[in-house]
């Protein structure tokens, strides 16, 4: 671990200092939202003292300094994914809203009634409702790929399912419930050979691994900027120019149009078909410095980290007798889903929160997940590059004390 | 270890996690609420049997956690054998306790009911405690519907 100083990285995150409870904070709630370094806190702070004004909009000096910090973070945006060009980069809230954006334009535009949509039963609710929406507004066919007990999908029944009708594939990158990272590259080839395009939501693998989308060849790919280190309120939309371009815009307003008078409007050139209105610029200013620390620490050396925080965490949890682990994909990010026999997830919350450590309890929004392992919720510890495996030790004998005390 | 929480975890509850009572179906029971916190997953079924306005028997079956297991255990024993009108007041009172809004609230006057006080402290908390009486209340104004804590 030459190259990964975790106690140099922990000092970056003001927050880890504090105490909860009277306790060292232990945050392992990460897969929710992560937490925010001195840098990405200092950008928004700096930006609001030197340089705010609209961007795009005026010619005096501070519009233009806010523009080229908002456009600059686009620009590294592309690079950190690797995107073809910054026209394929738009900005949204969050990756919610930039499935829902897809759904709304290419899905109205490319899907009709009958026509059938995949995705898997690991799915976030959103990547669940919004496509229920569309197919409920067009008479189109929701398809949900199975999972198997590891949590993983099942890819011959998957592939059983593309057919002449299935228009478009969205699936999880990682999912946020069970921790598992899916066969993107497969289940693209499988696509791309049906010429079928592929969504993938990335808000959980982003701040885990290195992300090439050419590589890749997806032909969207949506994260949120709250868990990659970056303030809430902003996320990205990459697409394909091809298909942006062919795309219905998504919302109307200033910004997103060139030309408009009462009987017709032009709309804007990429990216901004996309953005109407004013944006969140801090958060994007707030994003692009978020980036620009996660190259100096490097995506493969965290990777490599939280690997060994989970497998460290995995074989400390299966000595827990009465723990049962929910989610064991071969193929997993650093999230460690899991029930206690006779304990609900909303006490074993309660208790490590008494102790300082933060995690979450529930269905993590992924109530279908929940159903095929027949729990009403997990106990959900999540991992980023700030933790170590002292916080593991602290969370394991936590646990077992927790128990102890149910008896 | 868990000394903070010894307000919110009491033995009682505890006690009543593990031996629920009145954990059990009554047939051709005269009113059969669901209770559903959506946040938490926590479900609840809570039977009814009357006499006239007297609630003759109460039982539940369902899942949730330590706070809402031993809060809809707690709430059959207390209220059989109470009148409607009664069991509303007590459901009032439970209300005020666990909201915390009176600094002053006498907890004697719930009786064994006030080993749930320690939820005021745990905002996130509060409705593991206040489903089960939201699920008598509906049942005694008659709502056939299931309850949300999401309403």
């Amino acid at each position: 671990m030459s190259q990964f100083d975790v106690q140099r990285i922990r000092h970056d995150f003001p927050i880890l200092k504090e105490k909860i409870r009277g306790k060292d904070l232990v945050y392992l709630d990460n897969a929710a939202t992560c937490q925010k370094p001195q840098v990405v806190i200092d950008s928004i702070v700096n930006l609001y003292t030197h340089d705010y004004a609209n961007v795009h909009r005026g010619v005096h000096t501070l519009s233009v300094r806010s523009t080229d910090k908002f456009e600059g973070a686009r620009i590294k945006v592309k690079d950190f994914i690797n995107a073809a060009t910054e026209k394929e980069i738009i900005f949204v809230k969050g990756a919610t809203e930039a499935i829902n954006l897809v759904a709304q334009t290419y899905g109205k535009a490319n899907i009709k009634a009958g026509d059938e949509i995949i995705i898997t039963a690991m799915e976030h609710h959103s990547n669940i409702v919004p496509w229920q929406m569309l197919c409920e507004q067009m008479g189109a066919v929701l398809k949900i790929a199975p999972i198997n007990m590891s949590g993983e999908l099942i890819f011959d029944e998957f592939e059983k399912l593309i057919n002449n009708k299935t228009r478009l594939i969205s699936v999880v990158h990682m999912s946020n419930a069970l921790g598992t990272i899916n066969p993107i590259k497969r289940i693209i080839d499988a696509a791309h050979q049906s010429a079928i395009p592929v969504l993938l939501d990335g808000a959980q693998a982003i701040p885990h691994m290195t992300v090439d989308v050419q590589d890749l060849d997806c032909d969207f790919y949506v994260f949120s900027g709250h868990k990659l280190y970056a303030p809430t309120g902003v996320g990205v939309l990459y697409g394909k120019q091809a298909l942006l371009e062919a795309m219905p815009p998504y919302q109307g307003g200033g910004d997103m149009i060139r030309k408009v008078t009462f009987e017709e409007t032009e709309y804007n050139v990429l990216p901004y078909k996309f953005e109407a209105g004013t944006p969140n610029i801090a958060g994007v200013v707030g994003l692009g410095a978020a980036i620009d620390y996660l190259n100096k620490i490097g995506m493969d050396h965290i990777a490599v980290y939280e690997a060994e925080l989970l497998s460290y965490a995995t074989e400390r949890a299966k000595r827990i007798g009465g723990l049962r682990i929910i989610g064991e994909a071969e193929q997993k990010g650093a999230i460690l889903s899991f029930v206690l026999d006779k304990i609900h997830p909303h006490d074993i919350g309660t208790m490590l929160d008494s102790l300082g450590i933060a995690i979450r309890a529930g269905h993590h929004c992924a109530m279908p997940v929940m159903d095929f392992y027949k729990v009403p919720a997990t106990a959900r510890a999540s991992f980023a590059m700030y933790n170590t495996k002292e916080e593991i030790d602290v969370l394991m004998n936590g646990i077992q004390s927790l128990i102890e005390v149910f008896g | 270890m868990f000394d903070d929480l010894r307000d919110l975890y009491q033995e009682v509850i505890f006690d009543h996690n593990r031996n629920p009572r009145n954990f059990r179906i009554i047939e051709n029971a005269d009113k059969k609420v669901e209770g559903f916190n959506p946040l938490c997953g926590d479900r609840l079924t809570l039977y009814l049997q009357m006499s006239g306005d007297v609630i003759a028997d109460a039982s539940f079956q369902g899942s949730g956690c330590a706070i809402s297991t031993a809060s809809v255990s707690l709430l059959t024993e207390i209220v059989k054998g109470k009148t409607e009108q009664e069991a509303e007041e007590l459901f009032k009172k439970f209300h005020e306790m666990t909201t915390g809004k009176d600094e002053d609230f006498n907890l004697e006057a719930i009786g064994k009911l006030a080993v749930l006080a320690g939820v005021r402290e745990y905002p996130a908390r509060v409705k593991c405690a206040t489903l089960a009486w939201h699920t008598l209340d509906a049942a005694i104004k008659n709502q056939q519907q299931a309850i949300s804590t999401e309403q």
